[in-house]
């Protein structure tokens, strides 16, 4: 501490130039240059002095910051007229001037027009004075309520963790197993022990509250339950509230049951709400969930890669499940992974492993490209890129030849398109032009043309893109910026594709509740807008996944829901491939609310800043090839491989 | 000036009627301003009875005696006031001290080169306590003799004592030297050795200085500052800045220093040695320094070692000499009056409404042979006079005495439950905050001038009706009191307008009657919390007040402020009945002892003292702090006290032995706030750094072992147990923690401005 103010303490003093300045100002020309020694050490003094009785004031007006207050208190005590007009809240913005070899800092004061200071409206009142209770601790315990602080801080979380010996810390964790009454002489015990034998480890108490256990109770209920609007609520609730970190390893132990059973009775409904559950954990910042790990990422990968995910596989969309935990497990190899756990590459080897073996099943199969995907662009390099024609051999096998299933056949069709959305932005990247379609059939086999179109268009859209991107302000991740706005595979999602096949039994109602809150706009990459169309009887309910990391571009997916014309139509806009970018780029994103029938118009009659955003095309200009045919009858799935 | 000689008229029976704020007489302390450097005199007015008999007869005794010092001091009170004609007070000092009328012509040069050092003699303050009631301004000016501005003679006395030249070359070689020797010498005396560096590195800097050796000076302090203690640090800055002679004359901490001998205790083998080195190298200048300016109290025995002496010192002033701390002081606490048993009955009546008849009866009696047994420590009952209890403070108590049975016994196992009250909308300027003590109202000082009263109860707060309706009420009917009330004026808060400077002290009185607020504009004002206006404005302190606190028994109050200087007043006087001077540095804080004989102040000088309200003696002088002092609490048996200060250290004292029992490690920031629980088992502190912490009293005051030695040396040895005493850290939301209440019952109540 002394030895910040150490380096030349008594030599810092005022320039004598400021003092013929001054000198000037009050009407004294040439000062000798003596006596503007004389003043400025002077000067310089009478400051600090003043300054540090100024420095009174402020310790006992309870406050870390000097006001200009206290210095003209200051000065009222020395008895000398206090300066009037300083009552800056900020800094005082000297503005420099120099000219004819001297330099000036003064203090702008504009000249202000009366009638402008009438005319302007006035502030607002200052509000009064309030006074307002709350329980900063109830017998030693510290509430978890919006008054307090979040109970412990990420760091003290995970020192706790990692260092459970260090933390002899003070406060609400001894507080707490102090307090806790059945266990207090136990506790005590331990500590005890922990000071003079063996050194314990310090037990932590996990008991909760009873406004805890309610709330526990609250927020998983709603969590699985079927209100939406509540679940939203919980979800919320749970990717901010900072006072969470007691209940984090009850959720976790939630999560990994509920995906247990619900996997083995095929239930995609609750699989999905677990899975929202894991992202709002995950984006909770004040929470370390590094020590739930081993319980969250088997349930995550259960989800990408189990065969079997829903009791009708050829009609349940459980690949968006699998896409969504695949980001989930991206996200958390990002965030979680270190050389100590390994995360990443034990992820990528199980990945691997039965994206290898032959016998794996096209759901599983499916899985395992998608959570390779989207670890990145190198992953897909080195792992996937080799392995396409080998893919393309069995998809061609499934598809053109003879129907075995129709379940094995939507598989591949997924599969494909899954192949095609992300592997055509890798090879637009690296791959070097000319793009030529018979090269692409030698490299890729039968996926080669498919993929040869993807990357032209794929170029194209970044060409396009760059050109906009120039004109406008737009804050665009180009990490990815060659790759075609195709959609994922989801039905209905591809804005090229005809309406008629998006549609979407209302009875399916789990396909709205797909991952990803619409009312708040999270960090992550892919948005999804639920739209409501009650037409006649069989109210529909839609599912516009834009997938804003393989997109680029900005696509803005229009569709007219299958009965009623005149419905709202809510469109959205991304920009910014958001997962692609490491650290967390927000993509862009916005909500346009349109009516019908002037459903392909752009951003024009948006109620929301529309301005820095690309200008959207009418429709996505690529063509998803695959289609989901509902009519398709469903087929047993294969072995079932188990991959966490 | 004459006039205020009134002030020592015997007193009228104390009662609480204030007085009329017309009546105030601003005490003109501008003419004096030129007054001799005397710090010596702590005085006080006089309180009605007893204390004029014990100060007379101590006078002439004293006066007579060997100290020769308090002979200077009283020629210097006494040359001070024949220069400003106080003819009177010179022929009542006089009188007292049985000084003849040419003697002290005789002995008036030599008197302010000499007597400026005694600061803190306070036996001299006996002598004077009567005499200089005559001029109560004295010792204020006195104590900020800087302040007034032109010529002040006793600067240049005080600093004539560097006219001695020295070759400014040498100080380099003499002080290194002497660094050289300390660092040679055997371990166990090198930390009390070390203890010298820093005088004479301050003594040496301002010879150089004074005798304009402007380069040596700077030089010398480059090369040496960086060796101090990093807890003097804040002087060195004050003093980094002084590099001119003029500088000095109006520097607050040169005069400190030069005024008050830097005390120092040194076993007496450490002494002999630096005495022998000194000798041998015919190191005069440093010798005359340690002569002139510090004062070393010998003593026998082991040397200290570095923690031990660490732990004492930071003061700005070195520490306190032992005999400061010897006094007897009586901490015990008053017996409590005896309830009335027609009250009683009427208390169990209510008690058996609430159908819990049979708790009562043990509890009183546990009660009552508790307030019979006499604590042989406590003062005697009428030591210093109290107001009598009214019928309205006996119903108080047995409210008292009924939330007392209730209260919840705490201790390591069982914490208190705390509430925090949070200023909203304060915008930084909540500066302080007071609850009563039945934590029905709060109060807050706001740095707009304002104070606000909230009710916290459903209650709400009304004012009493104006005159001219008062007079339309039926006397006689029973429900007076409550028709006496405006109910048009309920509201929940109320503001009081007065001040004209931020507000930084509120204290309301036990009755709940009234209010104290002291603020930068100089003034104590006493509101009434019946109609909300201001009854009086105390003035006395010229500089900001910086706190003020009631008595636990009302009537009294002490406020401090930056003239150094503590004043004691009874609401029905508009001038101080005590001044306590003896501060080198602003009061920061004060405090009443639970028996309201004693106040202790802190200050930014870095010590705390401990005042007896009697004859005005400083009975305690704290060291150990190492920045300035910003909250202090009495424990609830009047036994310990704790102060807190700018470097978030809490430091216990046992105020019986003036010894430091411990140091509570713990908080990052100035702690604004200290609170017993009301059994004295927890000690919560509140800080800048927004925690509440809760310590763990009991144990730190039964931890530390107080043998004789250490009773006689006071050497401690500080166990490093903070963390162990430490029971729970609170939290709060960036709300500063500026005040903490236990209420009856042992809830804490703490109290902020939300600052985001």
């Amino acid at each position: 501490m002394e030895d910040e103010w150490r380096p030349k303490q008594c030599s810092v003093l005022l320039p004598t130039e400021s003092m013929k300045t001054m000198a000037e100002s009050v009407g004294v020309g040439q000062l000798q240059e003596e006596s503007c020694v004389a003043l400025t050490e002077e000067v310089s003094y009478r400051i600090k002095e003043i300054i540090q009785d100024a420095l009174k004031f402020m310790h006992h007006g309870k406050r870390r910051k000097l006001t200009s207050n206290d210095i003209d208190h200051a000065l009222k005590m020395k008895n000398v007229e206090p300066l009037y007009g300083f009552q800056s809240q900020e800094f005082i913005p000297f503005r420099f001037a120099s000219g004819g070899g001297r330099e000036l800092h003064f203090y702008e004061e504009k000249e202000v027009d009366l009638s402008d200071i009438i005319n302007t409206p006035l502030p607002r009142v200052p509000l009064e004075v309030s006074l307002k209770a709350h329980w900063l601790s109830i017998e030693g315990v510290q509430p978890a309520i919006p008054e307090n602080p979040p109970p412990a801080s990420k760091e003290q979380q995970k020192t706790e963790s990692t260092e459970p010996l260090k933390a002899v810390k003070p406060g609400q964790e001894e507080e707490g197993a102090i307090q806790g009454k059945g266990q207090g002489a136990a506790a005590t015990e331990g500590k005890g022990k922990e000071k003079n034998v063996a050194r314990l480890k310090a037990r932590s108490t996990h008991e909760l509250s009873v406004e805890q256990q309610l709330y526990y109770k609250e927020i998983t209920e709603a969590c699985v339950g079927s209100c939406e609007a509540k679940r939203a609520e919980a979800l919320q609730s749970i990717a901010t509230d900072p006072g969470l970190y007691q209940m984090l390893p009850r959720f976790s132990t939630f999560i990994s049951e509920g995906v247990r059973v619900n996997v083995v009775q095929n239930n995609l409904a609750l699989l999905i709400y677990l899975m929202r559950m894991v992202k709002a954990l995950m984006d909770n910042p004040t929470l370390y969930l590094e020590k739930y790990l081993h319980e969250l990422i088997p349930a995550v990968v259960t989800c990408i890669v189990s065969k079997q995910l829903c009791l009708r596989p050829d009609v349940d969309n459980h690949w968006a499940l699998r896409d969504f935990a695949a980001r989930l497990m991206a996200q958390s190899c990002k965030t979680f992974s270190t050389t100590t756990n390994n995360i990443q590459s034990r992820i990528t080897k199980t990945f691997t492993k039965s994206l290898l073996d032959d016998r794996t099943q096209w759901t599983t199969r499916y899985g395992c490209i998608a959570g390779l995907s989207e670890l990145g662009p190198d992953v897909i390099k080195t792992l996937i890129l080799p392995r396409l024609p080998v893919e393309g051999a069995r998809i061609k096998a499934v598809l053109e030849g003879p129907v075995i299933s129709n379940i094995d056949k939507i598989g591949a069709e997924h599969v494909q398109s899954l192949l095609l959305k992300h592997c055509a932005g890798v090879i637009a990247k690296t791959r070097p032009l000319p793009d030529n379609l018979e090269q692409y059939r030698a490299d890729y086999s039968y996926l080669g043309p498919l993929l040869h179109s993807h990357v032209v268009k794929a170029r194209a859209q970044a060409t396009l893109q760059a050109q906009q991107v120039n004109r406008t302000t737009v804050t665009i991740t180009q990490s990815r910026p060659t790759l075609p706005a195709s959609q994922s595979s989801l039905g209905g999602t591809g804005g090229s594709r005809a309406p008629s096949i998006i549609k979407v039994p209302s009875s399916l109602t789990l396909m709205s509740t797909r991952p990803g809150t619409p009312t708040q706009p999270s960090p992550s990459a892919t948005k999804y807008i639920v739209m409501a169309t009650s037409a006649g009887a069989a109210s529909t309910q839609q599912v516009i996944t834009l997938g804003a990391s393989q997109s680029s571009s900005p696509v803005t997916s229009t569709v007219p829901s299958s009965a009623s014309a005149q419905q709202p139509l809510v469109k959205v806009e991304t920009a910014g491939g958001g997962a692609s970018s490491v650290g967390g780029s927000r993509t862009l994103q916005k909500y346009i609310v349109v009516s019908l029938p002037t459903s392909s118009s752009s951003s024009s009659s948006s109620e929301t800043k529309s301005s820095t955003t690309v200008p959207s095309s009418s429709a996505s200009p690529i063509s998803a090839e695959p289609t989901v045919k509902t009519e398709r009858s469903e087929s047993p799935g294969a072995s079932f491989h188990g991959s966490h | 000036m004459p006039t205020v000689c009134d002030t020592r008229s015997e007193m009228a029976a104390v009662q609480d009627a204030p007085v009329e704020a017309d009546n105030e007489k601003e005490i003109k302390t501008e003419t004096l301003n030129d007054a001799a450097g005397n710090h010596a005199s702590a005085a006080g007015g006089v309180i009605p009875s007893p204390p004029v008999a014990s100060t007379s007869s101590s006078g002439p005794a004293k006066a007579g005696g060997p100290g020769s010092e308090e002979q200077q001091t009283l020629m210097a009170v006494l040359q001070f006031l024949k220069k400003n004609n106080f003819v009177g007070a010179v022929d009542v000092l006089r009188r007292e001290a049985g000084i003849l009328e040419d003697s002290d012509e005789s002995q008036g040069q030599e008197l302010a080169a000499s007597a400026l050092g005694g600061a803190e003699a306070g036996d001299a303050t006996c002598t004077l306590s009567r005499a200089s009631s005559c001029t109560t301004s004295t010792p204020a000016v006195a104590a900020a003799p800087a302040k007034g501005g032109e010529d002040q003679p006793d600067v240049n006395v005080v600093l004539s004592a560097y006219s001695q030249q020295g070759d400014p070359a040498l100080y380099q070689g003499y002080y290194s030297g002497l660094k050289k020797f300390v660092e040679s010498v055997l371990d166990c005396h090198r930390a009390e050795l070390s203890q010298l560096f820093y005088p004479l590195f301050v003594h040496m800097y301002l010879e150089l200085v004074y005798n304009n050796h402007e380069t040596e000076a700077k030089a010398f302090f480059e090369k040496f500052s960086g060796d101090q203690e990093c807890y003097y640090q804040d002087d060195l800055r004050v003093l980094s800045g002084l590099t001119k002679k003029e500088h000095m004359k109006g520097n607050e901490t040169l005069l400190d220093f030069r005024t008050s001998k830097f005390v120092l205790r040194i076993s007496r083998d450490s002494y002999q040695l630096l005495k022998r080195h000194l000798q041998e190298r015919q190191n005069n200048q440093i010798w005359n320094i340690i002569q002139e300016h510090l004062y070393i109290d010998i003593f026998d025995g082991m040397p200290r070692s570095k923690s031990q002496i660490d732990s004492m010192s930071g003061s700005l002033a070195g520490e306190a000499k032992r005999e400061a701390n010897k006094a007897k002081v009586f901490y015990g606490l008053l017996k409590e009056p005896e309830i009335d048993v027609p009250l009683d009955d009427e208390d169990e009546e209510g008690e058996n409404e609430e159908g819990k008849p049979k708790k009562k009866k043990p509890k009183k009696d546990s009660m009552g042979s508790k307030s019979k047994k006499q604590d042989p420590n406590a003062p005697q009952q009428n030591r210093i006079p109290l107001p009598e209890l009214k019928d309205s403070d006996k119903l108080d108590k047995i409210m008292y005495m009924k939330e007392a049975t209730k209260r919840i016994r705490l201790g390591p196992e069982s914490l208190p439950s705390i509430c925090f009250y949070t200023f909203l909308n304060a915008y930084q300027g909540l500066t302080a905050v007071d609850f009563t003590d039945d934590s029905s109202l709060i109060a807050g000082g706001f740095a707009d001038s304002t104070v606000r009263v909230w009710s916290v109860t459903p209650k709400k707060l009304r004012s009493v009706k104006s005159a001219a309706d008062l007079n339309l009420i039926d006397k006689e009917s029973d429900d007076v009191l409550e028709r006496i009330m405006d109910e048009k004026s309920a509201s929940e808060s109320k503001i009081l307008y007065g001040h004209s400077g931020p507000v930084y002290g509120v204290s309301f009185s036990p009755d709940r009657n009234y209010l104290l607020s002291c603020s930068e504009d100089g003034t104590v004002r006493l509101w009434s919390l019946q109609t909300f206006t201001c009854l009086v404005g105390y003035k006395g302190h010229n500089y900001p007040v910086w706190d003020t606190q009631f008595s636990p028994y009302g009537y009294y109050f002490i406020s401090g402020g930056h003239d150094r200087v503590a004043r004691l007043w009874a609401t029905d006087h508009y001038q101080p009945l005590r001044m306590f001077a003896g501060h080198l540095a602003d009061i920061t804080c004060t405090q009443f002892h639970p028996n309201s004989n004693y106040v202790a102040t802190g200050s930014a000088d870095r010590t705390v003292r401990l005042w007896d309200i009697l004859n005005g003696n400083c009975v305690r002088i704290f060291t150990g702090h190492k920045g300035p002092i910003h909250s202090l609490a009495f424990s609830p048996n009047g036994k310990y006290l704790a102060s807190g200060a700018t470097d978030g250290r809490v430091l216990l004292w046992d105020i019986g032995h003036g010894l430091m029992i411990g140091e509570l490690k713990g908080h990052t920031d100035t702690v604004y706030s200290l609170k017993f629980s009301r059994d004295g088992e927890i000690l919560a502190s509140g800080s800048m750094d927004n925690t509440v912490r809760l310590w763990d009293s009991i144990k730190a005051f039964d931890d530390i072992e107080t043998d004789d030695f250490t009773a006689a040396t006071g050497h401690i040895h500080l166990p490093e147990n903070s963390q162990e005493l430490l029971l729970g850290t609170y939290m709060t939301k960036s709300t500063p923690v500026i005040h903490l209440h236990f209420t009856r019952r042992n809830l804490l109540l703490a109290a902020g401005a939300y600052n985001p």
